[in-house]
């Protein structure tokens, strides 16, 4: 009996000890590979091709009004009112002048009172300091060595915290296997060395993406050189995603 | 002591969820290379979705069959979009599926051709018509050939 407490003990000290000295984060530290992100939202033209990529190609039902990614338009006039709307998360394109405002209502802005328009994209962040992995009660929902939060489908209870922590909105049900969903990058592309597929099918060459530890990737000489910015850096989670052009009247 | 019996159970209890996790806790699940706090995980994870299938494919693809088109295309405006963007993902073609969608609908050129003022938007330099004016309801390849992108 008392071996066995003193060996549980010894067991409980090694779990803790290695949790606040983490050797194998020392591993991680040189990574040779950590994903990023780059939207320029001069470029994005609205078109909605990348989310009709996206579901098509990782199996989210296209006419469910939930997707990995989405764009979202936003029209500013000259008395300072801001528009904001992204019909069907995009997947149609904007083919109206007219802002959903959402509960059937529509507005029409004319060209004369626009002050500022332009569209934003949206992603998962895959942010450096997740905080929907943190949540997870189960250890579903991880962040793999080079950066992606991943989610294990056979692993996720569909309990939905990490839905709830996420800051960005980015995460969501999947409507068929009813666990947590949310963008990963393309993580079987990027792995044979294809681009992901919102960025292969965008024309504008507004999404892009690259090895931010390399530092002859062009994202990563962008990131380092322009001016770039992260959606709410207020809200401290350190995301991977960097946008240019990004405005303040983004929400 | 009949008294410690509860706490015995309790024990008890603890001891066999502990002892089930060791057969039904896979033996890749634990702390990997992000750490206690973003890598507790089940590693096979990993593999599972790198093994997903890809469906689209890119130009490159298309070329090497649909050399025509692809010239065509690459001397018109309309080289910057990707022929999956308009044909739908090219999977397996032509072993599956063996055609591709023609979408001719009036909706897919609407998503750029939409005129959209928007100063500071590349949309705005898109030449674009108002839905609702030019020739509404009509099919846009009626008139126009997408992959020359000309006038009718």
């Amino acid at each position: 009996m008392k071996s066995i407490l003193k060996g549980s003990a010894a067991v409980a000290l090694a779990n803790g000890l290695n949790g606040i000295f983490r050797p194998l984060a020392l591993q991680a530290a040189t990574r040779p590979v950590r994903w990023a992100f780059l939207v320029d939202t001069y470029k994005c033209i609205g078109c909605g091709y990348c989310v009709k990529a996206c579901k098509l190609e990782n199996e989210i039902p296209f006419e469910a009004d939930v997707s990995r990614t989405w764009v979202e338009r936003y029209v500013v006039t000259k008395e300072g009112e801001v528009f904001a709307d992204a019909p069907k998360e995009a997947r149609y394109g904007f083919i109206t002048s007219r802002v959903d405002l959402g509960m059937g209502k529509f507005k029409d802005i004319p060209k004369d009172r626009i002050d500022k328009a332009f569209f934003v994209p949206k992603l998962c962040n895959q942010c450096d300091k997740p905080p929907c992995v943190q949540v997870c009660p189960v250890g579903a929902t991880y962040q793999a060595a080079d950066g992606v939060v991943l989610v294990d489908r056979t692993w996720c209870i569909g309990c939905g915290y990490c839905i709830m922590a996420c800051p960005y909105g980015m995460r969501f049900f999947h409507p068929q296997f009813h666990v947590a969903e949310k963008c990963n990058f393309c993580y079987h592309r990027i792995n044979k060395g294809m681009r992901p597929a919102c960025v292969l099918a965008c024309p504008a060459g507004a999404r892009r993406i690259g090895n931010i530890k390399d530092p002859d990737d062009p994202v990563a000489k962008v990131i380092m050189t322009q001016r770039v910015t992260i959606h709410k850096p207020e809200y401290g989670t350190n995301p991977q995603v960097y946008y240019i052009g990004l405005s303040e009247e983004v929400r | 002591m009949h008294v410690l019996r509860p706490l015995f159970a309790v024990l008890a209890v603890a001891a066999l969820i502990l002892i089930a996790r060791v057969f039904v806790v896979p033996d890749d699940f634990g702390i990997h290379e992000r750490g206690y706090m973003f890598g507790w995980y089940r590693k096979a994870n990993e593999e599972e979705w790198k093994a997903l299938k890809v469906k689209y494919q890119g130009k490159e693809y298309c070329k090497d069959c649909h050399a025509e088109q692809e010239k065509q295309v690459l001397s018109s405006p309309h080289k910057i979009i990707e022929c999956e963007n308009c044909h739908g993902p090219a999977r397996e073609h032509p072993s599956e599926p063996p055609k591709l969608t023609l979408d001719r609908s009036r909706d897919l050129c609407l998503r750029c051709h939409t005129y959209l003022p928007y100063p500071t938007s590349k949309r705005a330099e898109i030449k674009g018509i108002d839905p609702g004016q030019h020739n509404p309801g009509a099919e846009c390849t009626g008139c126009h050939d997408p992959h020359r992108a000309s006038k009718p």
